[in-house]
C-alpha cells in the first residue's frame, strides 16, 4: 500500500499545483487556457462526458489516473512494483487543460481493463459511469468511446500489399473493432491485400493498435470521436435499411435558404437586370 | 554491366531453365544487375528469417569499416514473394545494428585474469579465445573422446558454415555429437520423409498453392508463421471463393481460422485419429475395402505403394530409467512420475480401441523399449484393420478440442474433411509445421499424411501434395542437405553407411576409416550428455539452446554448475550467451557471403554486403580459425569406446601419413587448406567477386587481430565457393544436384534437382523431375519414388515381422504406414489441470534474439502473453492483464493473461509463446520428444495456472 500512498500523494501535488496556478490569477492561467483551445486533439478516459462538459465537470482529483497506475493488473512482472499507468494528469505545457486526465496511445495506451478501475472513482461525473454499462447492468469497458482509430492508408504499409496486419492481431476486439478486408493483388499476381479496416461501432479507441503500428510514424492513430467521425445528417437515409429510420428521430422540416433564394420572391422579379 | 560470352550462356541457360518452369525472370538478366541510386549500391539477398525463403534487396552505402545496409526491399524478381516481405523481413538491416551488438571476444575471468567458471566477462583477444577453447576442447577429448566435444549446431548456418562445423566436427575430431536447432523443427519431417520416400525433403513446391483447390492447414498458422505464403493462400482463395476451400485444423483458435471455410479444433495429439479417420473414410468406402465407391486408385497404389507397420511400445524420448543423472538424482518425484512413463504405461481408455488391432486392451501395461525406426511390410487387409477403430463416433469422441462444441456439429466437419479430401477431380494441399512435427508421434502423424494422399493418388503431382512448411530458413539447405545433424552426412548420406562414409572420406581427403559410424548424439541427447557430464566441451553456434530446449532448467544448471567449457558464438547476448563461459562475436548474416536452402528446395546466394561490426568473424572464420588448433596426432589416434559408441575407433595416423600428412599436419591444411581449396582463387576481375568484400579470404580494412596474435590478412583463396562446391559435388548424380555457384548468383534461386540447368518442381513425378522420368523409362509408370533408405524390408502383421518370410525389396515405391493414436506421456490432471502449447508470434523470430532488439517490432509485441479461454481466466480469478504463474513439474514463469485477442484457446489449453527470455516458458516445458525424430514435443504438456 505503500506505493499507493505515494501515489496518491503525488497525484494530490498535481492537482494542488493546477489550483495553485489557478490561484496565480490571470496572465499565467489564459496563457494555458490558449493552449487548451488550440489541442482538441486530446484522448480521454473510458466513459469520458462531451469534451466541453468535461472541462468544467473534472475537479482535476487525480483519482481516476491513481486508480489507472494502481491497478493489480500493471504490475511489473520483475520489479512487482506499479508501471506507469494510462492516464496522465495535464500539467503545465501539455497543451491540455492542466490537472484533467488523458492518455498518449503511443506512450501508454489503454489495455481496456475489463473492471475499469479509472471510472467508478470518479467523484464529478467527468467520468459517466452508466455510459459504460450493458444491459446486464456490468461494467463493460467494450462501451467505451475513448476515441476511434483511424487509418491512413497511404502510409499503412498493408495497402502497399506487405504483410503486416500488426494493428489487427494487437487489436483486443480484433475481428470486432479492426477487421482484414481481402483483396488481390494483381501486380503480384499471386498474393492478397490484407487491409485493416476499422470498424467505428466496436472501436473504443484504447490506442493498441497505435501502439503496435510498425511505421516510422504510425499509419493507425486514434482521434477524439469529435474530430474522427463526419456526420451523414438526416437528409440522406439508407432506404434498405429500417433501422437506419431511427437517425431520423429528431429529423424537423425546415425552411432553406440560398444565395439564390435570400430575396423575396417581389423583390426578384422587380430586377430587370437581365436585359 | 555487360556481360562476357561464357557468362552469357550461362545466364541464358538459367533464364530458360526458369522460364521454363514458369518464372519470370529479371529483364536484366542478371540478378546482380545493381540499381544505382545516388551512391547506393543495390544487391540480392535471402531473408534472415523463416524457411519461406523471400528474396531481398539491400542497399549498402559508404566505404570500407563504414559501408552500411541502408534500406531492404522485398525482390520484386523473386518468384516467392515478388517484391512483399513481411513486416519482419524490413528489418534484417536493423537486426544487424542492435546497440549491443558483441563486438570482441569476452571471457568469464578471476581478478587475476584466468579463466574462472564463477568469474564475470571481460574482453579478450581472439588468440586468447582459441587458447581457451584448445585447452578446453583437449581437456574434454582427454575426457571422452570425441564424444566428449559437442556442438548446438543451427538450420540457420549458411551453407558455408555448415560445411566448415561439419568436415571439422565428423572429420577432424571424428565426433557426431553435432545437431542443429533445426532437430525442434523439421526432425519429424524428415523422418517422415525418409520412411515414406526413401529420400529427405518434399516433393511438391509453392507453386501447389496457385494450383490447388483445396489448403488443409493441420497444426500450423501460415498466417502468422508464414505471412507470404499465406497471402498466396488468401490469393487463391479470393480467386475462386465457392471453389477453394481452406480448412483450418487447430488446437486453439489463431489467424489462420480467419479465411477459413471449416476450423476444427482438436484435443492435443488426436490428430493421429483424425488422418486415420479421413483414411478410414477412404479405405471402408472403397469397394476392396468393403465399400461401394471407387475412391482408391488402386492402379497407382498397386504400382507404387507397399502397406507397412512398425512397433508402437517405443516410448516417448526422454531420459530411460537407469541413466546417470536420474541415479544421481537430479529430477525430482514430480518430474520422476512422468520420465517413469518412457519405460512403461497403463493402456487408457481413451487410446485403447485404437490400439486393439496391435494387441492392447484398456488396463495393459506397455512395456516401452527406446525409439526404434524400425518397420516392416504388412498386407492390405492388416492396413484395413489397423483402421477399424476409428469410427466418426470413436474420434470425434476423444478429438473434440473444444468443450463447449457441439459434438453433431463437430461430427459434421470431420465428414466435410473426408469428403474434400475423396472429391474427385478436388486437387488437395496439406500444409503443417510445428503442430505436427513437434508432437511426441511426430513422425507417425507426418507419415499419415501421406497415406491419405497417396491412395487418392494425389501426391507429388501439381497443386496435390502433403508439404511440411520449414520453420528456418536452411534448415533443409544447411541442417538437412549439407547434413549438420549426428546421423548424416552431405546429400542423404548416413554416418552409419560405411559406403557413405568412404565417399565423404575420400571427397574430404581423409584417410578411410577415420569417420565415426555412431551418430547417436541429437541436441537433447547432447544437453542430456553435459548433464552426465560425458560432454565437457560445446559450441553453440547461430543458435540459442539454452532459451529453445524444454526442461531448461537442467541444462543451464549443466552448463553452469558442472565442470565443462561452453562456448556461444553470437551476434547479441542472449540466453545461451549468458551461461557460456566464453562468447566470440559472429558476423551476423549480411556480413558475410552465404546461401540457404528454402522449404520448396530453392537454394539462394548472397554477396557479403557489409564488413562485420568491431572484431566479429563468421562462423566459418571461427571454425577454420579453430582448426589449425588440432594437428593429425591429436586427433586421429585410436578413440576408446564413449557414449553411445561401444566400439573403439581405429588410429588412422598411419593411413595419413600415407596420404602425406605427418603427425604434426593441422586440420587446418587437410580439411580447409588444401590443395583443391587453393585452385579457388580470388579474382577482383569476376563478375561475381568483383567490388564485393570478403573477410575470410582476404581479411578487411578493420585488420582485425586473429587468432595467432597477428593481424588477419585472408586465407588467399575464395573460400567460401570452395566450401559450396564441394558440398555441392555430393549432391550432384544423387537427385539432390545444385547449381554451380557462379549460377546462383545470377539467378533468384533454383530448386533442386537442378539438372542440365532446369530446376524440378514435382519430384519424384516423371513428368517433371529427370530423376522419376529415368527410372519410369521402361514401366511407364506416372511416378518413381526413387529414394533408397529401408527399400528392403522384412514381412509381417501388425504386431511383428516374420523373419521366416524373408525380406521384400521396394524399388521406387513408397509406403503407406499403419500407425495408430497414443497418448502423450503427460496430460493434464487433478493437479496440473490443463494443456500449454509454445510456439511462435509473427513480429519475432524464435528467440527473439535479433528481433527484440528492433523498437517497431519490439513495441508492437514487447512481452509474451499467456492466451487463455475468458472462463479458465475467470474461474482462476484471474484477471485480463493480470499477471498468472503457469507451473508445471519442471517449473514455473510468470506471464500476462490475455483472454482476447489474436489467439483463442478453448477452455483446458494455455498458449504461451516463446520468444521472451523474460517470460521462460522452457522452463516450464516437457523435453519429451518424437522417440523415432528425437524432435521435442513443445505443443502439450500439463500445467496448472494461478494468480500471481
Amino acid at each position: 500500500m505503500a506505493t499507493s500512498d505515494n501515489n496518491r500523494r503525488k497525484f494530490m501535488a498535481t492537482t494542488l499545483q493546477s489550483v495553485g496556478l489557478t490561484a496565480l490569477g490571470g496572465l499565467l492561467w489564459s496563457g494555458y487556457s490558449d493552449e487548451v483551445k488550440a489541442s482538441p486533439l486530446v484522448l480521454r478516459p473510458p466513459g469520458a462526458i462531451r469534451e466541453e462538459d468535461f472541462l468544467t465537470a473534472c475537479i482535476k482529483c487525480g483519482l481516476c489516473a491513481e486508480a489507472c497506475q494502481n491497478r493489480d493488473t500493471n504490475i511489473d512482472k520483475e520489479t512487482g512494483k506499479a508501471r506507469p499507468g494510462t492516464l496522465i494528469m495535464a500539467k503545465g505545457g501539455d497543451h491540455k487543460l492542466i490537472g484533467t486526465p488523458y492518455f498518449i496511445p503511443t506512450e501508454v495506451p489503454c489495455y481496456m481493463c475489463e473492471d475499469i478501475p479509472c471510472v467508478p472513482v470518479c467523484p464529478s461525473g467527468a467520468l459517466d459511469m452508466p455510459s459504460l454499462l450493458n444491459e446486464k447492468e456490468e461494467l463493460d469497458i467494450n462501451k467505451s468511446r475513448m476515441g476511434l482509430a483511424v487509418v491512413h492508408k497511404e502510409s499503412c504499409i498493408a495497402f502497399w500489399g506487405i504483410q503486416c496486419d500488426a494493428c489487427y492481431r494487437a487489436c483486443p476486439l480484433l475481428d470486432e473493432a479492426i477487421t482484414l478486408e481481402y483483396r488481390k493483388n494483381e501486380r503480384t499476381g499471386k498474393h492478397a491485400f490484407l487491409l485493416p479496416i476499422v470498424h467505428d461501432d466496436v472501436c473504443t479507441g484504447c490506442g493498441l493498435c497505435e501502439m503496435a503500428c510498425v511505421t516510422e510514424k504510425p499509419a493507425i492513430f486514434v482521434l477524439p470521436n469529435e474530430v474522427s467521425k463526419g456526420k451523414a445528417g438526416s437528409h440522406y437515409v439508407k432506404g434498405w435499411e429500417k433501422e437506419d429510420e431511427k437517425r431520423l428521430e429528431d429529423a424537423q422540416s425546415e425552411e432553406t435558404t440560398t444565395e439564390i433564394s435570400e430575396k423575396s420572391p417581389v423583390d426578384y422579379l422587380n430586377i430587370e437586370e437581365l436585359y | 554491366m555487360a556481360l562476357n560470352r561464357r557468362e552469357f550462356l550461362k545466364s541464358a541457360a538459367a533464364a530458360s531453365a526458369a522460364s521454363a518452369a514458369g518464372i519470370a525472370v529479371p529483364s536484366s538478366l542478371s540478378a546482380a544487375a545493381t540499381d544505382v541510386q545516388k551512391d547506393w549500391r543495390w544487391d540480392k539477398a535471402a531473408c534472415r528469417f523463416c524457411g519461406t525463403g523471400c528474396g531481398i534487396m539491400m542497399a549498402t552505402k559508404g566505404e570500407g569499416k563504414d559501408r552500411k545496409i541502408v534500406a531492404v526491399k522485398g525482390d520484386p524478381a523473386a518468384p516467392v514473394n515478388r517484391g512483399l516481405n513481411c513486416i519482419k523481413g524490413y528489418f534484417n538491416a536493423k537486426i544487424m545494428y542492435g546497440s549491443d551488438r558483441l563486438k570482441q571476444p569476452l571471457l568469464r575471468m578471476n581478478k587475476k585474469g584466468e579463466f574462472d567458471k564463477k568469474g564475470n566477462f571481460r574482453p579478450v583477444s581472439w588468440q586468447r579465445a582459441f587458447d581457451e577453447m584448445e585447452k578446453h576442447a583437449k581437456k574434454a577429448l582427454k575426457h571422452a573422446g570425441p564424444e566428449g566435444v559437442a556442438v548446438f549446431a543451427s538450420g540457420q548456418y549458411t551453407v558455408m558454415e555448415g560445411v566448415a562445423a561439419q568436415k571439422m566436427m565428423k572429420a577432424g575430431f571424428r565426433s557426431n555429437a553435432i545437431d542443429p536447432n533445426a532437430r525442434h523443427c523439421m526432425a519429424s519431417a524428415v523422418v517422415g520423409f525418409y520412411q515414406t520416400f526413401g529420400v529427405d525433403e518434399p516433393s511438391g513446391c509453392y507453386d501447389d498453392i496457385e494450383l490447388t483447390d483445396t489448403v488443409i492447414c493441420w497444426g500450423s498458422n501460415m498466417a502468422e508463421m508464414h505471412p507470404i505464403l499465406w497471402s498466396r493462400v488468401t490469393d487463391r482463395k479470393l480467386t475462386d471463393p465457392d471453389r477453394v476451400k481452406i480448412v483450418s485444423i487447430q488446437t486453439y483458435t489463431h489467424r489462420t481460422s480467419d479465411i477459413a471455410d471449416d476450423e476444427i479444433l482438436f484435443s492435443p495429439s488426436t490428430d493421429l485419429a483424425i488422418w486415420n479417420y479421413v483414411a478410414r473414410e477412404i479405405v471402408m468406402r472403397d469397394k476392396k475395402g468393403g465399400g461401394t465407391e471407387d475412391i482408391i486408385d488402386w492402379d497407382f497404389v498397386n504400382k507404387h505403394m507397399v502397406f507397412t507397420a512398425g512397433p508402437v511400445n517405443i516410448g516417448y524420448g526422454m531420459r530411460r530409467a537407469g541413466e546417470k543423472s536420474i541415479k544421481e538424482g537430479k529430477y525430482s518425484k514430480a518430474e520422476l512420475e512422468i520420465m517413469a512413463k518412457e519405460m512403461e504405461t497403463i493402456v487408457s481408455a481413451k487410446e485403447a480401441p485404437a490400439l486393439a488391432p496391435y494387441g492392447y486392451k484398456e488396463g495393459d501395461t506397455m512395456k516401452h523399449t527406446a525409439g526404434t525406426l524400425k518397420h516392416w511390410h504388412i498386407s492390405f487387409e492388416d492396413y484395413k484393420k489397423s483402421l477399424e477403430p476409428y469410427t466418426l463416433d470413436y474420434v470425434a469422441k476423444i478429438s473434440k478440442g473444444d468443450p463447449d462444441e457441439d459434438i453433431e456439429g463437430f461430427k459434421a466437419k470431420l465428414q466435410r474433411l473426408a469428403d474434400l479430401y475423396i472429391e474427385k477431380g478436388r486437387k488437395v494441399v496439406s500444409f503443417w509445421t510445428m503442430g505436427m512435427n513437434q508432437h511426441t508421434r511426430g513422425t507417425w502423424v507426418n507419415t499419415l499424411s501421406y497415406n491419405v494422399h497417396f491412395m487418392l493418388n494425389k501426391q507429388a503431382k501439381p497443386g496435390d501434395g502433403a508439404f511440411s512448411l520449414t520453420g528456418q530458413p536452411s534448415a533443409c539447405g544447411t541442417a538437412r542437405e549439407v547434413g549438420t545433424f549426428t546421423h548424416r552426412l552431405p546429400a542423404d548420406m548416413m554416418v552409419k553407411n560405411p559406403k557413405h562414409r568412404a565417399i565423404c572420406e575420400k571427397k574430404w581427403m581423409i584417410p578411410a576409416g577415420t569417420l565415426n559410424g555412431v551418430g547417436k548424439q541429437h541436441i537433447m541427447k547432447i544437453h542430456r550428455d553435459i548433464e552426465d557430464g560425458l560432454v565437457k566441451f560445446a559450441w553453440v553456434n547461430v543458435c540459442n539452446p539454452y532459451q529453445d530446449s524444454a526442461s531448461a532448467t537442467h541444462w543451464i544448471k549443466a552448463a553452469r554448475e558442472m565442470d565443462n567449457f561452453i562456448v556461444t558464438s553470437d551476434g547479441y547476448p542472449g540466453i545461451s550467451a549468458k551461461v557460456s563461459d566464453l562468447v566470440l562475436p559472429s558476423a551476423m548474416i549480411y556480413e558475410k557471403w552465404g546461401a540457404y536452402g528454402n522449404a520448396e528446395r530453392r537454394t539462394q546466394h548472397w554477396r557479403q554486403q557489409v564488413l562485420p561490426v568491431g572484431d566479429a568473424m563468421s562462423d566459418t572464420w571461427q571454425w577454420v580459425e579453430f582448426s589449425k588448433r588440432f594437428t593429425v596426432k591429436d586427433l586421429w589416434g585410436e578413440q576408446k569406446p564413449s557414449g553411445p559408441r561401444k566400439k573403439a575407433l581405429p588410429s588412422v595416423i598411419a593411413e595419413a601419413k600415407k596420404m602425406g600428412y605427418s603427425e604434426d599436419t593441422t586440420m587446418f591444411d587437410i580439411l580447409f587448406n588444401n590443395k583443391v581449396a587453393r585452385t579457388y582463387k580470388k579474382d577482383m576481375n569476376d563478375p561475381i567477386q568483383k567490388g564485393y568484400d570478403d573477410t575470410e579470404s582476404l581479411g578487411d580494412v578493420r585488420n582485425v587481430v586473429g587468432s595467432d596474435g597477428k593481424v588477419f590478412k585472408g586465407y588467399g583463396f575464395f573460400i567460401h565457393k570452395y566450401l559450396f562446391e564441394e558440398y555441392a559435388a555430393f549432391t550432384r548424380g544423387h537427385g539432390h544436384d545444385l547449381a554451380p555457384f557462379d549460377m546462383y548468383h545470377k539467378v533468384r534461386g533454383l530448386k533442386w534437382p537442378v539438372v542440365d540447368g532446369k530446376e524440378t518442381q514435382w519430384r519424384f513425378n516423371a513428368k517433371y523431375d529427370p530423376y522419376a522420368a529415368k527410372a519410369t523409362k521402361e514401366t511407364g509408370n506416372s511416378h518413381a519414388f526413387y529414394g533408397t533408405l529401408a527399400k528392403n524390408l522384412l514381412q509381417g502383421s501388425l504386431t511383428a515381422p516374420d523373419k521366416a518370410k524373408g525380406k521384400k525389396a521396394l524399388k521406387n515405391k513408397a509406403k503407406i504406414f499403419a500407425r495408430p493414436y497414443m497418448d502423450p506421456p503427460e496430460m493434464p490432471d487433478k493437479n496440473y489441470d490443463i494443456w500449454l502449447c509454445t510456439g511462435r508470434v509473427l513480429e519475432h523470430w524464435h528467440s527473439g534474439t535479433m528481433t527484440m532488439r528492433v523498437p517497431e517490432l519490439f513495441r508492437a509485441v514487447p512481452e509474451a502473453l499467456c492466451y487463455m479461454h475468458p472462463a479458465d481466466a475467470k474461474e482462476k480469478g484471474l484477471k485480463q492483464g493480470g499477471l498468472c504463474w503457469v507451473e508445471s513439474r519442471r517449473g514455473k514463469i510468470k506471464a500476462r493473461v490475455e483472454t482476447r485477442g489474436r489467439n483463442r484457446p478453448a477452455r483446458g489449453l494455455v498458449f504461451v509463446p516463446w520468444f521472451d527470455e523474460k517470460v521462460f516458458i522452457n522452463k516450464v516445458c516437457l523435453d519429451a520428444t518424437c522417440p523415432m525424430s528425437k524432435q521435442t514435443d513443445y505443443k502439450k504438456c500439463a500445467v496448472k495456472i494461478y494468480k500471481a
